[in-house]
Protein backbone atom coordinates (compact mmCIF):
# COMPACT_ATOMS: atom_id res chain seq x y z
CA UNK A 1 0.00 0.00 0.00
CA UNK A 2 1.51 3.31 -1.03
CA UNK A 3 2.06 5.71 2.16
CA UNK A 4 0.89 8.80 0.03
CA UNK A 5 -1.79 9.55 -2.45
CA UNK A 6 -2.03 11.96 -4.48
CA UNK A 7 -5.29 12.83 -7.39
CA UNK A 8 -8.25 14.86 -8.20
CA UNK A 9 -11.53 14.67 -6.46
CA UNK A 10 -14.86 13.49 -7.75
CA UNK A 11 -18.04 14.79 -5.32
CA UNK A 12 -20.97 12.76 -4.89
CA UNK A 13 -23.96 12.98 -2.41
CA UNK A 14 -25.42 10.84 0.67
CA UNK A 15 -26.58 7.51 0.26
CA UNK A 16 -24.93 6.35 -2.51
CA UNK A 17 -26.04 2.94 -3.06
CA UNK A 18 -24.29 -0.59 -4.59
CA UNK A 19 -26.88 -0.35 -7.09
CA UNK A 20 -26.19 3.49 -8.27
CA UNK A 21 -22.23 1.41 -7.97
CA UNK A 22 -22.69 -1.38 -9.24
CA UNK A 23 -26.30 -1.58 -11.27
CA UNK A 24 -28.59 -4.84 -11.31
CA UNK A 25 -29.02 -4.50 -14.81
CA UNK A 26 -25.33 -5.68 -15.26
CA UNK A 27 -25.79 -8.25 -12.99
CA UNK A 28 -24.56 -10.90 -16.04
CA UNK A 29 -21.07 -8.89 -16.00
CA UNK A 30 -20.56 -9.91 -12.44
CA UNK A 31 -17.89 -12.31 -13.41
CA UNK A 32 -16.46 -9.68 -16.10
CA UNK A 33 -15.20 -7.34 -13.50
CA UNK A 34 -13.11 -5.06 -16.06
CA UNK A 35 -16.11 -4.67 -18.70
CA UNK A 36 -18.44 -4.61 -15.37
CA UNK A 37 -16.27 -0.92 -13.91
CA UNK A 38 -16.94 0.37 -17.43
CA UNK A 39 -20.51 1.14 -15.56
CA UNK A 40 -18.80 2.44 -12.48
CA UNK A 41 -21.02 4.84 -10.55
CA UNK A 42 -23.26 5.25 -13.86
CA UNK A 43 -26.65 5.09 -12.24
CA UNK A 44 -25.42 7.96 -9.58
CA UNK A 45 -23.27 10.24 -12.48
CA UNK A 46 -23.67 8.77 -15.95
CA UNK A 47 -20.15 10.43 -17.23
CA UNK A 48 -18.35 9.42 -14.29
CA UNK A 49 -16.94 6.40 -15.92
CA UNK A 50 -15.45 8.47 -18.77
CA UNK A 51 -14.06 10.95 -17.20
CA UNK A 52 -12.45 9.35 -13.86
CA UNK A 53 -8.77 9.55 -14.62
CA UNK A 54 -5.82 6.86 -12.47
CA UNK A 55 -4.78 8.18 -9.01
CA UNK A 56 -8.76 10.30 -8.68
CA UNK A 57 -10.68 9.89 -5.51
CA UNK A 58 -14.16 9.44 -5.00
CA UNK A 59 -15.70 12.01 -2.36
CA UNK A 60 -19.15 11.70 -0.73
CA UNK A 61 -21.07 12.55 2.08
CA UNK A 62 -22.97 9.49 4.71
CA UNK A 63 -23.60 6.06 4.47
CA UNK A 64 -21.44 5.63 1.32
CA UNK A 65 -22.11 1.95 -0.11
CA UNK A 66 -25.74 1.36 1.49
CA UNK A 67 -27.62 -2.21 0.04
CA UNK A 68 -26.31 -5.31 -1.03
CA UNK A 69 -22.92 -7.54 0.06
CA UNK A 70 -21.66 -7.64 -3.53
CA UNK A 71 -17.97 -6.66 -3.17
CA UNK A 72 -18.00 -5.90 -7.17
CA UNK A 73 -18.97 -2.56 -5.81
CA UNK A 74 -15.63 -1.29 -4.48
CA UNK A 75 -13.69 -3.81 -6.35
CA UNK A 76 -15.23 -1.83 -9.22
CA UNK A 77 -14.32 1.57 -8.05
CA UNK A 78 -10.49 0.37 -7.79
CA UNK A 79 -10.48 -1.23 -11.32
CA UNK A 80 -11.39 2.12 -11.88
CA UNK A 81 -8.23 3.34 -10.84
CA UNK A 82 -10.04 5.13 -7.93
CA UNK A 83 -7.17 5.81 -5.45
CA UNK A 84 -9.23 5.70 -1.98
CA UNK A 85 -13.12 6.82 -1.25
CA UNK A 86 -13.42 9.41 1.21
CA UNK A 87 -16.91 9.92 3.04
CA UNK A 88 -18.53 11.17 6.44
CA UNK A 89 -19.79 7.35 6.78
CA UNK A 90 -19.81 4.15 5.18
CA UNK A 91 -22.37 1.19 5.03
CA UNK A 92 -20.72 -1.75 6.94
CA UNK A 93 -20.62 -4.71 4.46
CA UNK A 94 -18.87 -1.73 1.67
CA UNK A 95 -16.25 -0.96 4.37
CA UNK A 96 -15.73 -4.08 5.18
CA UNK A 97 -15.43 -5.58 1.49
CA UNK A 98 -13.30 -2.14 0.72
CA UNK A 99 -10.79 -2.96 2.85
CA UNK A 100 -10.79 -7.24 1.55
CA UNK A 101 -10.22 -5.96 -1.88
CA UNK A 102 -7.73 -3.38 -1.22
CA UNK A 103 -9.17 -0.73 -1.58
CA UNK A 104 -8.39 2.40 0.95
CA UNK A 105 -11.64 4.15 2.66
CA UNK A 106 -11.39 7.05 4.61
CA UNK A 107 -14.21 8.82 7.36
CA UNK A 108 -13.36 12.52 7.25
CA UNK A 109 -15.67 15.48 7.04
CA UNK A 110 -15.96 15.67 3.21
CA UNK A 111 -18.02 19.15 3.16
CA UNK A 112 -14.12 20.56 3.28
CA UNK A 113 -13.75 19.34 -0.34
CA UNK A 114 -15.26 20.33 -3.64
CA UNK A 115 -14.98 18.70 -6.64
CA UNK A 116 -11.98 18.72 -8.68
CA UNK A 117 -10.19 19.55 -5.76
CA UNK A 118 -6.69 18.33 -5.72
CA UNK A 119 -5.56 16.27 -2.87
CA UNK A 120 -2.78 14.59 -1.13
CA UNK A 121 -2.95 11.55 1.43
CA UNK A 122 -0.91 10.67 3.82
CA UNK A 123 -2.39 7.21 5.10
CA UNK A 124 -0.52 6.26 8.23
CA UNK A 125 -0.80 10.18 9.28
CA UNK A 126 -4.34 10.66 9.09
CA UNK A 127 -3.73 13.78 7.11
CA UNK A 128 -6.06 14.70 4.24
CA UNK A 129 -4.10 18.00 2.01
CA UNK A 130 -6.58 19.41 0.40
CA UNK A 131 -3.92 21.64 -2.06
CA UNK A 132 -6.60 23.67 -3.91
CA UNK A 133 -7.40 25.00 -1.28
CA UNK A 134 -4.71 24.89 1.15
CA UNK A 135 -6.65 23.37 4.21
CA UNK A 136 -5.56 20.06 5.59
CA UNK A 137 -8.26 17.48 7.18
CA UNK A 138 -7.91 14.72 9.66
CA UNK A 139 -9.10 10.99 9.66
CA UNK A 140 -8.96 8.60 12.34
CA UNK A 141 -6.69 5.72 11.03
CA UNK A 142 -7.88 2.38 10.34
CA UNK A 143 -8.55 -0.53 12.60
CA UNK A 144 -5.48 -1.64 13.06
CA UNK A 145 -6.58 -5.24 12.01
CA UNK A 146 -7.97 -3.58 8.60
CA UNK A 147 -4.44 -2.06 8.30
CA UNK A 148 -2.96 -5.93 8.62
CA UNK A 149 -5.20 -6.93 5.61
CA UNK A 150 -4.75 -3.71 3.69
CA UNK A 151 -1.17 -3.93 3.73
CA UNK A 152 -0.91 -7.95 2.60
CA UNK A 153 -2.99 -6.71 -0.12
CA UNK A 154 -6.36 -7.84 1.02
CA UNK A 155 -8.42 -10.44 2.51
CA UNK A 156 -7.21 -12.91 0.02
CA UNK A 157 -3.54 -12.26 0.10
CA UNK A 158 -3.54 -12.29 3.47
CA UNK A 159 -4.97 -15.88 3.90
CA UNK A 160 -2.48 -16.86 1.21
CA UNK A 161 0.46 -15.03 2.71
CA UNK A 162 -0.21 -16.66 6.75
CA UNK A 163 -2.08 -19.27 5.94
CA UNK A 164 -4.63 -18.17 8.40
CA UNK A 165 -6.05 -14.94 10.11
CA UNK A 166 -3.28 -13.09 11.78
CA UNK A 167 -4.72 -10.39 13.30
CA UNK A 168 -2.48 -9.64 16.11
CA UNK A 169 1.59 -9.62 16.25
CA UNK B 1 -22.80 -7.36 33.87
CA UNK B 2 -25.27 -9.23 30.82
CA UNK B 3 -24.70 -9.98 28.13
CA UNK B 4 -26.69 -9.35 25.14
CA UNK B 5 -27.18 -12.41 22.72
CA UNK B 6 -24.52 -11.27 20.29
CA UNK B 7 -22.04 -11.06 23.23
CA UNK B 8 -23.28 -14.47 24.24
CA UNK B 9 -23.53 -16.40 20.65
CA UNK B 10 -19.82 -14.85 19.18
CA UNK B 11 -18.15 -15.33 22.71
CA UNK B 12 -19.17 -19.45 22.33
CA UNK B 13 -17.72 -19.50 19.10
CA UNK B 14 -14.45 -17.19 19.98
CA UNK B 15 -14.03 -19.53 22.99
CA UNK B 16 -13.95 -16.65 25.28
CA UNK B 17 -15.67 -13.90 26.80
CA UNK B 18 -16.72 -11.11 24.79
CA UNK B 19 -18.24 -7.65 25.19
CA UNK B 20 -19.24 -5.07 22.36
CA UNK B 21 -16.63 -3.44 21.01
CA UNK B 22 -14.03 -6.60 20.98
CA UNK B 23 -12.54 -7.74 17.66
CA UNK B 24 -12.12 -11.51 17.78
CA UNK B 25 -11.90 -14.64 15.03
CA UNK B 26 -15.03 -16.97 15.41
CA UNK B 27 -15.91 -20.06 13.89
CA UNK B 28 -18.80 -20.27 11.93
CA UNK B 29 -21.69 -22.37 11.73
CA UNK B 30 -23.33 -21.98 8.60
CA UNK B 31 -21.58 -20.37 5.46
CA UNK B 32 -24.01 -19.30 1.98
CA UNK B 33 -23.46 -17.70 -1.16
CA UNK B 34 -25.67 -17.17 -4.03
CA UNK B 35 -25.23 -16.47 -7.78
CA UNK B 36 -24.45 -12.38 -7.57
CA UNK B 37 -21.72 -12.92 -5.04
CA UNK B 38 -21.08 -16.95 -5.62
CA UNK B 39 -19.05 -16.84 -8.21
CA UNK B 40 -16.75 -14.09 -7.12
CA UNK B 41 -16.45 -16.05 -4.21
CA UNK B 42 -14.84 -19.47 -6.13
CA UNK B 43 -12.83 -17.38 -8.14
CA UNK B 44 -11.06 -15.71 -5.11
CA UNK B 45 -10.35 -19.78 -3.29
CA UNK B 46 -9.22 -20.74 -7.03
CA UNK B 47 -6.38 -17.52 -7.07
CA UNK B 48 -4.92 -18.97 -3.87
CA UNK B 49 -5.36 -22.53 -4.25
CA UNK B 50 -7.86 -22.89 -1.09
CA UNK B 51 -10.66 -25.00 -3.58
CA UNK B 52 -11.74 -26.62 0.29
CA UNK B 53 -14.83 -26.27 2.64
CA UNK B 54 -14.27 -27.00 6.61
CA UNK B 55 -17.88 -28.03 7.01
CA UNK B 56 -19.86 -29.13 3.30
CA UNK B 57 -22.63 -29.93 5.07
CA UNK B 58 -23.34 -26.49 6.08
CA UNK B 59 -21.90 -24.45 3.20
CA UNK B 60 -24.93 -23.81 0.61
CA UNK B 61 -24.42 -22.15 -2.11
CA UNK B 62 -27.74 -20.80 -3.65
CA UNK B 63 -28.96 -20.21 -7.06
CA UNK B 64 -31.98 -17.76 -6.72
CA UNK B 65 -30.80 -14.22 -8.25
CA UNK B 66 -31.52 -14.72 -11.72
CA UNK B 67 -33.08 -18.65 -11.65
CA UNK B 68 -33.86 -19.88 -13.97
CA UNK B 69 -30.93 -17.71 -16.15
CA UNK B 70 -31.59 -15.28 -18.38
CA UNK B 71 -28.61 -14.48 -19.57
CA UNK B 72 -25.81 -16.98 -20.80
CA UNK B 73 -23.46 -14.83 -18.72
CA UNK B 74 -25.10 -15.82 -16.21
CA UNK B 75 -25.48 -19.57 -16.98
CA UNK B 76 -21.73 -19.60 -17.09
CA UNK B 77 -21.61 -18.10 -14.06
CA UNK B 78 -23.99 -20.86 -12.74
CA UNK B 79 -21.55 -23.41 -13.76
CA UNK B 80 -18.65 -21.78 -11.45
CA UNK B 81 -21.03 -22.77 -8.28
CA UNK B 82 -22.15 -26.64 -9.95
CA UNK B 83 -18.42 -27.18 -9.95
CA UNK B 84 -17.12 -25.96 -6.91
CA UNK B 85 -20.15 -27.84 -5.23
CA UNK B 86 -18.52 -30.79 -6.86
CA UNK B 87 -15.55 -30.75 -5.99
CA UNK B 88 -15.53 -29.82 -2.23
CA UNK B 89 -19.16 -31.62 -1.51
CA UNK B 90 -20.81 -28.62 -0.44
CA UNK B 91 -24.36 -28.12 -0.85
CA UNK B 92 -26.05 -26.81 -3.81
CA UNK B 93 -29.73 -25.03 -3.99
CA UNK B 94 -30.66 -25.00 -7.87
CA UNK B 95 -33.23 -23.55 -9.96
CA UNK B 96 -36.18 -23.29 -8.49
CA UNK B 97 -35.39 -24.33 -4.49
CA UNK B 98 -36.01 -21.01 -3.44
CA UNK B 99 -34.61 -17.69 -2.00
CA UNK B 100 -31.41 -18.07 -0.26
CA UNK B 101 -32.61 -16.66 3.25
CA UNK B 102 -36.49 -18.76 3.04
CA UNK B 103 -33.94 -22.08 3.00
CA UNK B 104 -31.29 -21.25 5.27
CA UNK B 105 -34.27 -20.66 7.88
CA UNK B 106 -36.11 -23.53 6.67
CA UNK B 107 -33.29 -26.43 6.70
CA UNK B 108 -29.89 -24.92 7.58
CA UNK B 109 -29.60 -22.59 10.76
CA UNK B 110 -30.44 -23.17 14.04
CA UNK B 111 -31.10 -21.45 17.56
CA UNK B 112 -27.05 -20.45 18.66
CA UNK B 113 -25.57 -20.44 15.15
CA UNK B 114 -23.22 -17.89 13.79
CA UNK B 115 -24.20 -18.22 10.22
CA UNK B 116 -21.86 -15.93 7.37
CA UNK B 117 -23.77 -15.17 3.74
CA UNK B 118 -22.45 -13.46 0.52
CA UNK B 119 -25.24 -11.59 0.75
CA UNK B 120 -26.86 -8.53 2.40
CA UNK B 121 -30.13 -9.68 4.07
CA UNK B 122 -28.58 -12.81 5.47
CA UNK B 123 -29.35 -10.78 8.77
CA UNK B 124 -32.97 -12.49 7.92
CA UNK B 125 -31.72 -15.65 10.19
CA UNK B 126 -31.64 -13.76 13.42
CA UNK B 127 -35.09 -14.30 13.80
CA UNK B 128 -33.90 -17.95 15.22
CA UNK B 129 -31.24 -16.50 17.88
CA UNK B 130 -28.78 -16.88 15.18
CA UNK B 131 -25.90 -14.57 14.95
CA UNK B 132 -26.27 -14.23 10.86
CA UNK B 133 -24.74 -11.46 9.12
CA UNK B 134 -24.15 -10.28 5.61
CA UNK B 135 -20.57 -9.95 4.24
CA UNK B 136 -18.81 -9.84 0.75
CA UNK B 137 -17.48 -12.63 -1.45
CA UNK B 138 -14.49 -12.73 0.02
CA UNK B 139 -14.82 -12.65 3.51
CA UNK B 140 -17.56 -15.02 3.25
CA UNK B 141 -14.91 -17.53 0.64
CA UNK B 142 -12.30 -17.47 3.51
CA UNK B 143 -15.03 -18.11 5.93
CA UNK B 144 -16.44 -21.38 3.71
CA UNK B 145 -12.98 -23.06 3.41
CA UNK B 146 -11.51 -22.42 6.89
CA UNK B 147 -14.47 -22.80 8.98
CA UNK B 148 -14.11 -19.21 10.40
CA UNK B 149 -14.27 -15.05 10.27
CA UNK B 150 -13.10 -11.96 11.97
CA UNK B 151 -15.99 -10.21 13.47
CA UNK B 152 -15.80 -6.66 15.99
CA UNK B 153 -18.18 -7.57 18.97
CA UNK B 154 -21.61 -5.04 17.81
CA UNK B 155 -23.33 -2.73 20.27
CA UNK B 156 -26.97 -4.18 20.82
CA UNK B 157 -30.26 -1.52 20.03
CA UNK B 158 -33.21 -2.61 21.96
CA UNK B 159 -36.53 -2.51 19.70
CA UNK B 160 -39.17 -2.82 22.34
CA UNK B 161 -42.23 -3.82 20.75
CA UNK B 162 -45.83 -3.69 22.82
CA UNK B 163 -49.14 -3.88 21.89
CA UNK B 164 -51.68 -5.09 19.32
CA UNK B 165 -51.57 -4.11 15.71
CA UNK B 166 -54.70 -2.98 14.57
CA UNK B 167 -56.67 -4.49 11.27
CA UNK B 168 -54.28 -4.00 8.20
CA UNK B 169 -51.21 -3.28 10.06
CA UNK B 170 -48.40 -6.19 10.16
CA UNK B 171 -44.70 -6.81 10.99
CA UNK B 172 -43.90 -5.06 7.66
CA UNK B 173 -45.46 -1.54 8.28
CA UNK B 174 -43.57 -1.72 11.94
CA UNK B 175 -40.53 -2.61 10.74
CA UNK B 176 -40.56 0.30 7.75
CA UNK B 177 -42.02 2.70 10.96
CA UNK B 178 -38.73 1.20 12.61
CA UNK B 179 -36.21 1.89 9.35
CA UNK B 180 -38.12 5.44 8.95
CA UNK B 181 -37.17 6.65 13.03
CA UNK B 182 -33.76 5.24 13.35
CA UNK B 183 -32.68 6.25 9.28
CA UNK B 184 -31.13 3.85 6.74
CA UNK B 185 -27.47 4.44 9.12
CA UNK B 186 -28.99 4.86 12.45
CA UNK B 187 -27.70 1.60 13.23
CA UNK B 188 -24.42 0.85 10.98
CA UNK B 189 -22.15 -1.51 12.80
CA UNK B 190 -24.85 -2.59 15.38
CA UNK B 191 -27.07 -5.25 16.49
CA UNK B 192 -31.15 -5.04 16.44
CA UNK B 193 -32.72 -7.28 19.35
CA UNK B 194 -36.33 -7.08 18.68
CA UNK B 195 -38.10 -7.56 21.79
CA UNK B 196 -41.52 -7.51 23.65
CA UNK B 197 -45.21 -9.08 23.81
CA UNK B 198 -45.68 -7.73 20.21
CA UNK B 199 -42.84 -9.67 18.84
CA UNK B 200 -43.17 -12.66 21.56
CA UNK B 201 -46.65 -12.92 19.91
CA UNK B 202 -45.05 -12.90 16.49
CA UNK B 203 -45.25 -16.30 14.17
CA UNK B 204 -41.91 -17.43 12.69
CA UNK B 205 -42.60 -15.95 9.62
CA UNK B 206 -43.55 -12.38 10.77
CA UNK B 207 -40.35 -12.34 13.00
CA UNK B 208 -38.34 -12.72 9.73
CA UNK B 209 -39.59 -9.79 8.25
CA UNK B 210 -38.53 -8.02 10.91
CA UNK B 211 -35.12 -9.34 10.71
CA UNK B 212 -34.67 -9.50 7.00
CA UNK B 213 -35.14 -5.53 6.90
CA UNK B 214 -32.56 -4.80 9.98
CA UNK B 215 -29.74 -3.66 7.58
CA UNK B 216 -32.01 -1.54 5.97
CA UNK B 217 -30.99 0.63 9.06
CA UNK B 218 -27.73 -0.45 8.66
CA UNK B 219 -27.31 -2.97 11.17
CA UNK B 220 -25.48 -5.98 11.61
CA UNK B 221 -27.97 -8.10 11.92
CA UNK B 222 -31.22 -8.15 13.55
CA UNK B 223 -32.04 -10.89 16.65
CA UNK B 224 -35.02 -12.18 18.20
CA UNK B 225 -34.43 -14.53 21.30
CA UNK B 226 -35.35 -18.05 20.09
CA UNK B 227 -38.22 -19.40 22.36
CA UNK B 228 -41.14 -21.91 22.39
CA UNK B 229 -42.51 -20.30 19.12
CA UNK B 230 -38.88 -20.88 17.48
CA UNK B 231 -39.24 -24.10 18.87
CA UNK B 232 -42.42 -25.30 17.82
CA UNK B 233 -41.56 -23.43 14.05
CA UNK B 234 -38.22 -26.23 14.12
CA UNK B 235 -40.71 -29.05 15.01
CA UNK B 236 -42.90 -28.79 12.45
CA UNK B 237 -40.16 -28.54 10.13
CA UNK B 238 -38.88 -31.85 11.61
CA UNK B 239 -35.71 -30.14 13.32
CA UNK B 240 -36.88 -29.97 16.66
CA UNK B 241 -33.83 -31.57 18.06
CA UNK B 242 -31.56 -28.34 16.81
CA UNK B 243 -33.82 -26.20 19.13
CA UNK B 244 -32.31 -24.36 22.27
CA UNK B 245 -33.43 -21.25 23.96
CA UNK B 246 -31.27 -18.13 23.40
CA UNK B 247 -31.62 -15.10 25.19
CA UNK B 248 -30.00 -11.70 26.26
CA UNK B 249 -29.64 -11.52 30.07
CA UNK B 250 -31.97 -9.73 32.33
CA UNK B 251 -28.98 -7.34 32.55
CA UNK B 252 -27.84 -7.17 29.40
CA UNK B 253 -26.18 -3.31 28.66
CA UNK B 254 -28.38 -1.83 25.18
CA UNK B 255 -26.65 1.18 23.27
CA UNK B 256 -30.04 2.55 22.59
CA UNK B 257 -33.26 1.44 23.44
CA UNK B 258 -36.60 2.18 21.47
CA UNK B 259 -40.29 1.67 22.71
CA UNK B 260 -43.22 1.39 20.07
CA UNK B 261 -46.38 1.06 20.74
CA UNK B 262 -47.74 -1.36 17.92
CA UNK B 263 -51.71 -0.10 18.58
CA UNK B 264 -50.58 3.06 17.70
CA UNK B 265 -49.22 1.97 14.38
CA UNK B 266 -51.01 2.48 10.82
CA UNK B 267 -50.10 1.09 7.76
CA UNK B 268 -47.32 2.47 6.31
CA UNK B 269 -45.54 2.63 2.69
CA UNK B 270 -41.06 3.44 1.65
CA UNK B 271 -41.20 5.78 -1.22
CA UNK B 272 -38.50 6.27 -4.08
CA UNK B 273 -35.40 6.32 -3.47
CA UNK B 274 -34.33 4.94 0.09
CA UNK B 275 -36.22 2.83 2.58
CA UNK B 276 -36.05 5.31 5.45
CA UNK B 277 -38.78 7.83 3.18
CA UNK B 278 -41.45 6.17 5.67
CA UNK B 279 -44.53 7.97 4.56
CA UNK B 280 -48.43 7.19 5.91
CA UNK B 281 -50.85 6.24 3.00
CA UNK B 282 -52.88 9.21 3.28
CA UNK B 283 -49.25 11.62 1.38
CA UNK B 284 -49.67 8.60 -1.37
CA UNK B 285 -52.85 7.72 -1.84
CA UNK B 286 -54.24 7.01 -5.43
CA UNK B 287 -50.63 7.29 -6.98
CA UNK B 288 -50.66 5.38 -10.07
CA UNK B 289 -49.09 1.90 -10.00
CA UNK B 290 -47.81 -0.18 -13.23
CA UNK B 291 -46.84 -2.96 -11.14
CA UNK B 292 -47.57 -4.83 -7.71
CA UNK B 293 -44.58 -7.41 -6.92
CA UNK B 294 -45.59 -9.95 -4.09
CA UNK B 295 -42.46 -12.31 -2.87
CA UNK B 296 -39.06 -12.14 -1.53
CA UNK B 297 -37.34 -13.02 1.44
CA UNK B 298 -38.65 -10.32 3.21
CA UNK B 299 -42.97 -11.05 2.60
CA UNK B 300 -42.88 -14.31 0.20
CA UNK B 301 -43.62 -16.69 3.28
CA UNK B 302 -46.97 -18.45 3.13
CA UNK B 303 -48.97 -16.37 5.33
CA UNK B 304 -47.99 -13.44 3.00
CA UNK B 305 -49.01 -15.07 0.06
CA UNK B 306 -52.44 -15.82 2.30
CA UNK B 307 -53.22 -12.61 2.97
CA UNK B 308 -52.72 -11.31 -0.61
CA UNK B 309 -55.09 -13.96 -1.97
CA UNK B 310 -57.86 -13.02 0.60
CA UNK B 311 -57.46 -9.53 -0.67
CA UNK B 312 -57.79 -11.03 -4.25
CA UNK B 313 -60.22 -13.49 -4.11
CA UNK B 314 -62.64 -13.37 -6.57
CA UNK B 315 -61.34 -10.30 -7.63
CA UNK B 316 -59.63 -8.94 -10.78
CA UNK B 317 -56.33 -6.63 -11.37
CA UNK B 318 -56.55 -3.71 -12.65
CA UNK B 319 -56.60 -3.72 -16.57
CA UNK B 320 -53.60 -1.25 -16.37
CA UNK B 321 -51.83 -3.17 -13.49
CA UNK B 322 -49.27 -5.98 -14.06
CA UNK B 323 -49.45 -8.25 -10.95
CA UNK B 324 -46.13 -10.78 -10.20
CA UNK B 325 -46.40 -13.26 -7.73
CA UNK B 326 -43.18 -15.36 -6.42
CA UNK B 327 -43.19 -17.59 -3.30
CA UNK B 328 -40.15 -17.79 -1.45
CA UNK B 329 -39.41 -21.46 -1.34
CA UNK B 330 -40.44 -24.68 -3.46
CA UNK B 331 -41.81 -25.53 0.17
CA UNK B 332 -43.60 -22.18 0.30
CA UNK B 333 -45.33 -22.90 -2.96
CA UNK B 334 -45.88 -26.02 -2.70
CA UNK B 335 -48.21 -25.31 0.71
CA UNK B 336 -49.66 -22.27 -1.12
CA UNK B 337 -50.95 -24.69 -3.65
CA UNK B 338 -52.42 -27.04 -1.35
CA UNK B 339 -54.44 -24.51 0.40
CA UNK B 340 -55.69 -22.87 -2.90
CA UNK B 341 -53.41 -19.46 -3.06
CA UNK B 342 -51.77 -20.13 -6.18
CA UNK B 343 -55.28 -20.74 -7.62
CA UNK B 344 -57.15 -17.37 -6.24
CA UNK B 345 -54.14 -15.55 -7.25
CA UNK B 346 -53.66 -16.84 -10.97
CA UNK B 347 -57.48 -15.75 -11.65
CA UNK B 348 -57.02 -12.74 -10.24
CA UNK B 349 -54.93 -11.99 -12.80
CA UNK B 350 -51.23 -12.78 -10.94
CA UNK B 351 -48.45 -14.02 -13.44
CA UNK B 352 -46.78 -16.97 -10.89
CA UNK B 353 -42.83 -16.74 -10.87
CA UNK B 354 -40.54 -19.76 -10.12
CA UNK B 355 -39.28 -19.52 -6.39
CA UNK B 356 -36.49 -17.17 -5.91
CA UNK B 357 -35.29 -13.50 -5.58
CA UNK B 358 -38.14 -12.60 -8.34
CA UNK B 359 -37.35 -9.27 -10.32
CA UNK B 360 -36.78 -7.46 -6.74
CA UNK B 361 -32.85 -7.31 -7.92
CA UNK B 362 -33.47 -6.00 -11.58
CA UNK B 363 -32.52 -8.79 -13.46
CA UNK B 364 -35.85 -10.56 -14.63
CA UNK B 365 -39.23 -11.16 -14.34
CA UNK B 366 -40.61 -7.72 -14.64
CA UNK B 367 -37.78 -5.02 -15.07
CA UNK B 368 -39.51 -1.91 -15.09
CA UNK B 369 -40.11 0.97 -17.66
CA UNK B 370 -39.27 4.56 -17.80
CA UNK B 371 -41.45 6.45 -15.66
CA UNK B 372 -42.98 3.50 -14.41
CA UNK B 373 -44.00 2.87 -10.92
CA UNK B 374 -44.11 -0.44 -8.83
CA UNK B 375 -45.12 -1.47 -5.65
CA UNK B 376 -43.34 -4.07 -3.91
CA UNK B 377 -43.45 -6.20 -0.67
CA UNK B 378 -39.19 -6.21 -1.08
CA UNK B 379 -36.89 -4.99 1.21
CA UNK B 380 -35.16 -2.01 -0.86
CA UNK B 381 -36.27 0.64 -3.51
CA UNK B 382 -33.30 2.45 -4.40
CA UNK B 383 -33.03 3.52 -7.63
CA UNK B 384 -32.41 1.23 -10.53
CA UNK B 385 -33.14 -1.28 -7.63
CA UNK B 386 -35.43 -3.18 -10.18
CA UNK B 387 -33.75 -2.61 -13.59
CA UNK B 388 -33.87 0.63 -14.91
CA UNK B 389 -33.36 3.94 -12.99
CA UNK B 390 -35.54 6.24 -14.54
CA UNK B 391 -38.53 3.74 -12.39
CA UNK B 392 -40.21 4.28 -8.69
CA UNK B 393 -40.18 1.54 -6.22
CA UNK B 394 -42.97 1.96 -3.37
CA UNK B 395 -42.24 -0.67 0.03
CA UNK B 396 -45.16 -1.95 1.31
CA UNK B 397 -46.70 -4.91 3.08
CA UNK B 398 -48.46 -7.53 0.93
CA UNK B 399 -52.26 -6.49 2.10
CA UNK B 400 -51.22 -2.89 0.64
CA UNK B 401 -49.93 -4.38 -2.53
CA UNK B 402 -52.52 -6.78 -3.07
CA UNK B 403 -54.86 -3.73 -2.40
CA UNK B 404 -52.97 -1.53 -5.17
CA UNK B 405 -53.23 -5.08 -7.77
CA UNK B 406 -57.19 -4.13 -7.56
CA UNK B 407 -57.25 -0.67 -7.65
CA UNK B 408 -54.25 0.01 -10.14
CA UNK B 409 -52.88 2.94 -7.60
CA UNK B 410 -51.68 3.38 -4.01
CA UNK B 411 -54.91 2.14 -1.40
CA UNK B 412 -55.68 1.63 2.22
CA UNK B 413 -55.50 -1.43 2.59
CA UNK B 414 -58.07 -1.31 5.13
CA UNK B 415 -60.64 -0.70 2.19
CA UNK B 416 -60.19 -3.85 0.97
CA UNK B 417 -59.67 -6.39 3.59
CA UNK B 418 -62.91 -7.94 4.54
Amino acid sequence: MKEELNGNSWKFGDDISTDLIAPGRYFHLRTNLPELAKHVLEDADPEFPAKVKSGDFVVAGRNFGLGSSREHAPTIIKLAGVNAVLAKSFARIFYRNAINVGLPVLICDTDKIDEGDKLSIELSNGVIHNQTKGTEITFNPLPNVMIRILNDGGLASHIEKHGDFKLED
Amino acid sequence: MGKTISEKIIGEHAGKEVSAGDIVVANVDVTAVQDGTGPLAVQQLNKINLVQAANPKSTVLFIDHAAPSPHKDLSNAHGLLRDFAKKTGVVLSEVGEGVCHQRLVESYVKPGDILIGADSHTCTSGALGAFSTGMGSTDVAIGIALGKTWLRVPETFKINVTGQFQKGVYAKDLILYVIGQIGADGATYKALEFTGDTIKAMTMSERFTLSNMAVEAGAKTGLIEADDVTKQYLEELGRGDEFRYIQADEDAEYEKVFDIDASKLEPVISAPHTVDNVKSLNELMGTKVDQVFIGTCTNGRLDDLEIAASVLKGKQRHPDTRLIVTPASKQVYIQAMEKGYIQTLVEAGAAVMAPGCGPCVGVHQGILGDEEVCIATQNRNFKGRMGNPNSYIYLSSPATAAAAAITGKITDPREVLV
